[in-house]
């Protein structure tokens, strides 16, 4: 018997202990007043200790409380409801090899998943065949060789893992085996890494395309499946490089919208278009087949490649990809504290980026606090609050005072990405000077020149 | 053909009933429950069906994905929300919903599960847009008690269930099919009774005493399509068919019946395949394409098929079946009628047997050149089904299966009921019910303390609550049964206790007008649901000002069912029965005194029974029968005095 059973504790563990009871058994409880047969069901750590989880042969999942059972028995196990078998399923090696080759990075965040209605458990498919089952239409537009190297919700995901991430993309890149290559990568904190992906890797000859789901794969609606697929579709044929994010245009299962990495922003907690461009259209809306270019040029970085030069290591591809993660990100507010900027000082950090109100302000009472971190040769940079649009710190009083204390206004950079880039900034280089040179240019589309009306 | 003994052929039944509960909102999040049919903002979904371990599907739900429908929903404000959406996730079991199944299962004797845990059973036809139905088992076992001419008798409840309602079907075209979002999510209880036999009529009773006990809660929907049940019907122990949608408890004893004769009828098939000495591979042995034989045929039905885009026929040599799949055994059952249905599923219209032709348009020629094809002898039959291709050769593997079905008698399969009581094939069974946890909602724990106050609430009687509701409205025992089990009993209340304390509108009047005058409207086969609450509201309040009489009531409506209008004031223009004015009555009744002067002089105040009967006609219910009388003996009293 392991230690953890199936997450059971406290009274539970020690029934099912005592009586050689493991998760997926089959099993009689009698009570009082009822029998009840079935399996034996594992319990999630966060419920309480005093009922064992069975699923009865109807399919249904019911708690039986320990106190009550007077007797538990384990059955033989009896057999299952036998599905039929799917007649043609996809097998990786049956996929044209004429087809463009992908590689397909996963982070966690599962984007095709399996689930075994005899226990109700759910797991997500890792290889190539069970992607092709799950998604059959994959196998029209690409070759996906999937990897996994990192398994975790995004809210774990930070600089040490996009480091790792960025340095297997470009490993995936200089083999010079693969015309692009997915990220499937949680939501929540998709947008920061696309970022950092997007300044750690410059001159990309291939797209690098972040894909996820906001509905779990798990269920018929997930809309894992067609960001996927329109994910494979712009990385297999757009011709564009760079690094983007592909996720539903709207709430419909129609268009896909593939978003440059650095302008992308998750603006919404649950719906499958959560994923905005901010400040610009998406770069391309995939419609079934077709590919619609909005915006393919939003940085000069990003060229329409040619198309006879797939497979090709570009000459000018660069990997910096490391983070220094000594950067706050501080949201100004009614009421905010200037101790927390001096905190921050304190604490060593090398970078503070505001998210000021506005065109970009602060109250005057944080003017000493900034003057002292500025002095202290901490990079010191304005986004704004409102997300949308530019700040522009020459319109009133205070902004005239804050760029007088040398602070860097950042244009319309989204925050997320302000605070990536300066991380990154701070790993390259040692100069203050250059840092805020790199802050204030535009590397990775980061920057708009012009924001569409 | 034979006929039927009922009760020689083991007719085994088990009912599950769905009602709707009237909570204030939905299960899973703070939408109300109310209806629509103006709808707003629409989207739409493609679902598809989750892998299993070792990428097995369930083969119903694979054809469904392959038909790649798309689903469109509407949506409208305050009836439906990001969660309807499948935007957002559920919010926590409504407490009213909960508290409702709880005391049912309290009601019912049934055994509470300690905890209840919420779960996904995977529906990839649209009806839900997450592509599941959440439900949770909230109790096993116990018992309603029926009372029949032999005493009282008991019958098992399986499980009590709390689940989501689906999304209202609004069309189903062949490449899409839309939804409304309103009705999904409102909270269902359903109820799973043991199986049982008896007559339909006892079975009928069953449904009926449960159907009562829910409604004597005072916690459940009333209206069309609040309450569903859902039939299984088996005989000699054969496999169970599943009947849906059973929408009116008249039509339910006819269904059963049906559906009893059908099984019987196609295990007399199954004997006569046995007598022909047929074995499983003798029957699809052969499949030849026939499109070139047909594409000269002058069958319109054909021509059809034809025109159609990369449409071919297919023919089916089934050896050994000359004459079995046209055997009826009763009126209306047969195998053939049964392949109709089957391909129907598919999305086909064009299937034709040996049995049948030539007919439709093929010729004799036509049909010798398919059976050289095919190298059919005399005794082999075949079978022809045309369409679009991809969808031809899923139809023919599913003939196939159903003609080797047919040797065992009945499959097990899901049908529905039709408004004529019958049944006709709608899907193959789904198999075990597929299901997972839904692990966005916390388990809920039931304690005793959350039982404790719900004892209380446990619903009188249906006997209880019909003497109640009969000595408080003064109403004879009929007529409060009548109004109990519509569904105005609410409607009912409010238009009483609405009325001021000179009211000449009695609850006895209000009682038959909602009960009996609907009923008989309902039976002409018109729509009650084109007559709202609110319309019959305002009929009433209308009444109660004395713009129309007692008498117009039914024309209203009538004329509203009718679909004649759209409003209550339109209807009561259209019909001319507003009351009239004493100067209108008064000349009204000049008339008629004029038409009838010969009689009036023959026999004098005598005459005023026919001529009350000739003005009540020509007013139309215009003017209410005292006045009428009152009016019209004074002017005949100042006739005769004056001549
Ligand atoms: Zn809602």
């Amino acid at each position: 018997m392991p230690e953890s059973n199936g997450g059971y504790r406290g009274a539970s563990y020690e029934l099912l202990s005592a009586k050689g009871i493991s998760v997926g058994d089959s099993i009689i409880i009698r009570t009082s007043d009822s029998e009840v047969a079935g399996l034996l069901m594992p319990r999630y750590e966060s419920a309480g200790a005093d009922h064992i989880v069975i699923k009865l042969k109807s399919g249904y999942n019911a708690g039986y409380e320990v106190s009550k059972i007077r007797e538990i028995i384990k059955v033989p196990a009896q057999e299952g409801h036998q599905y039929q078998k799917l007649s043609n399923p996809i097998v990786a090696s049956q996929v044209k090899d004429t087809l463009p080759q992908l590689a397909l990075i996963s982070t966690g965040g599962t984007i095709a998943s399996k689930v075994d209605y005899r226990t109700g458990g759910v797991r997500a498919a890792l290889t190539a065949s069970e992607l092709y089952s799950s998604v059959p239409e994959l196998a029209r537009y690409a070759s996906i060789e999937p990897e996994m190297l990192l398994n975790e919700y995004s809210e774990n995901l930070g600089p040490e893992q996009w480091t790792l991430i960025a340095d297997k993309i470009a490993e995936k890149v200089r083999s010079g085996k693969y015309s692009g290559v997915l990220v499937s990568h949680g939501t929540d904190t998709m947008h920061y890494t696309a970022s950092a992906l997007s300044f750690a890797l410059q001159n990309l000859p291939v797209p690098v395309v972040l894909v996820g789901a906001q509905r779990s794969s798990d269920r018929p609606s997930s809309d894992a499946a067609l960001n996927l697929l329109g994910a494979t579709i712009f990385a297999a044929s757009s011709g564009l490089t760079g690094v983007f994010v592909s996720m539903h245009a709207g709430t419909s299962d129609d268009v896909i919208a593939c978003h440059t990495g650095t302008r992308v922003r998750k603006n919404h907690t649950s719906r499958r278009d959560a994923f905005e461009s901010i400040d610009a259209s998406p770069v391309a809306l995939i419609r079934g087949d077709s590919i619609e270019v909005q915006n393919p040029h939003p940085t000069g970085q990003i060229a329409v490649k040619n198309k006879a030069a797939y497979s090709v290591t570009g000459e000018n591809f660069t990997a910096r990809t490391r983070f220094d993660k000594r950067v706050a990100l501080m949201k100004f507010y009614p009421g905010f504290d200037p101790s927390i900027i001096s905190w921050a000082v304190s604490a060593g950090y090398r970078g503070i980026i505001l998210e000021g109100t506005g065109l970009g302000h602060v109250s005057r009472a944080c003017f000493p606090s900034l003057q002292a971190a500025i002095n202290s040769g901490v990079l010191v940079c304005m986004t704004s609050q409102c997300i949308w649009g530019r700040v522009r710190m020459t319109v009133y009083d205070t902004g005239r005072d804050l760029l007088d204390m040398g602070v860097i206004p950042l244009s319309d950079m989204i925050p997320e990405t302000a605070v990536v880039k300066a991380m990154w900034a701070l790993a390259n280089t040692k100069d203050l000077k250059e840092a805020k040179d790199i802050m204030q240019s535009n590397i990775a589309g980061e920057i708009s020149r012009s924001i569409p009306i | 053909m034979a006929t039927l003994d009922l009760a020689s052929i083991g007719l085994k039944v088990g009912f599950e009933i769905h009602q709707q509960l009237a909570t204030k909102t939905k299960l899973f999040c703070e939408c109300s429950c109310s209806e629509t049919d103006k709808y707003g903002y629409a989207f739409t979904r493609k679902l598809r069906p989750t892998q299993s371990e070792l990428g097995i599907y369930d083969p119903a739900a694979v054809f469904e994905f392959k038909k790649m429908r798309t689903t469109k929903y509407y949506s409208a404000p305050g009836s439906s929300c990001l969660v309807e959406a499948d935007e957002e996730p559920p919010h926590e079991v409504s407490k009213e919903a909960l508290e409702s199944a709880l005391v049912f299962s309290l009601a019912l004797r049934s055994r509470i599960v300690d905890e209840v845990h919420v779960m996904r059973k995977i529906v990839i036809d649209g009806s839900n847009t997450s592509g599941f139905q959440r439900t949770m088992l909230v109790a096993n076992g116990g018992f309603v008690e029926i009372a029949d001419k032999q005493g009282i008798k008991r019958v098992g409840v399986q499980t009590i269930c709390l689940e989501e309602d689906a999304a209202k079907l609004i069309s189903d075209g062949e490449t899409a099919r839309e939804y409304g979002l309103d009705r999904l999510g409102v909270p269902l209880v359903e109820i799973a009774l043991e199986p049982i036999s008896g007559t339909p009529e006892e079975m009928v009773q069953v449904a009926l005493t449960l159907g009562r006990l829910l409604r004597a809660s005072k916690r459940v929907a009333r209206g069309l399509g609040s309450i569903r049940q859902d039939v299984n019907v088996s005989i000699q122990n054969g496999p169970v068919v599943e009947i849906k949608g059973v929408q009116q408890l008249d039509q339910l004893a006819k269904v059963i019946e049906h559906e009893a004769k059908r099984q019987h009828g196609l295990i007399m098939i199954a004997d006569r395949i046995k007598a022909a000495g047929v074995s499983l591979e003798q029957i699809g042995d052969r499949l030849e394409d026939i499109t070139n034989v047909f594409s000269q045929s002058d069958s319109s039905m054909v021509k059809k098929i034809l025109s159609d885009k990369g449409a071919i026929f297919k023919a089916i040599r089934i050896r050994g079946f000359a004459g079995i799949i046209g055997f009826e055994p009763y009126l209306g059952i047969r195998l053939g009628k049964e392949l109709g249905e089957l391909v129907r599923f598919y999305g086909l219209g064009g299937v034709f047997h040996s049995d049948e032709l030539p007919g439709y348009g093929i010729d004799e020629k036509q049909v010798k050149d398919v059976r050289d094809r095919l190298q059919a002898s005399s005794r082999d039959a075949f079978v022809i089904v045309g369409g679009r291709q991809e969808i031809v050769e899923y139809a023919i593997q599913a003939i196939i299966q159903r003609l080797k079905a047919a040797m065992a008698g009945v499959p097990a399969e899901t049908r529905a009921a039709t408004s004529d009581g019958r049944t006709v094939f709608s899907r193959p069974r789904p198999g075990a019910a597929r299901m997972y946890p839904e692990t966005d909602i916390p388990t809920i724990p039931v304690s005793e303390s959350m039982l404790e106050p719900l004892y209380g609430l446990v619903p009188k009687s249906w006997e209880q609550e019909i003497n109640l509701l009969a000595a408080k409205y003064g109403l004879n025992r009929k007529l409060a049964e009548q109004v109990f089990d519509s569904d105005y009993l609410a409607l009912f209340e409010e238009i009483c206790s609405s009325q001021k304390a000179d009211s000449k509108i009695q609850p006895t009047f209000v009682a038959s007008k909602l009960t009996e005058d609907i009923v008989s409207l309902r039976r002409q086969k018109l729509d009650v649901s084109s007559l709202t609450e609110d319309m019959i509201r305002e009929i009433f309040e209308r009444l109660a000002r004395g713009v129309i009489t007692k008498e117009s009531v039914p024309l209203v409506f009538e004329k509203l069912m009718k679909k004649e209008v759209g409003s209550v004031n339109d209807a009561i223009s259209a019909l001319g029965i507003s009351v009239l004015t004493d100067a209108e009555l008064d000349k009204a009744l000049d008339k008629v005194i004029r038409d009838n002067m010969p009689a009036i002089k023959q026999k004098g105040m005598g005459s005023i029974g026919m001529l009350m009967g000739r003005s009540m006609a020509a007013l139309k219910g215009r003017a209410d029968g005292n006045r009428v009388n009152a009016m019209l003996k004074e002017k005949l009293e100042k006739l005769l005095a004056s001549s």
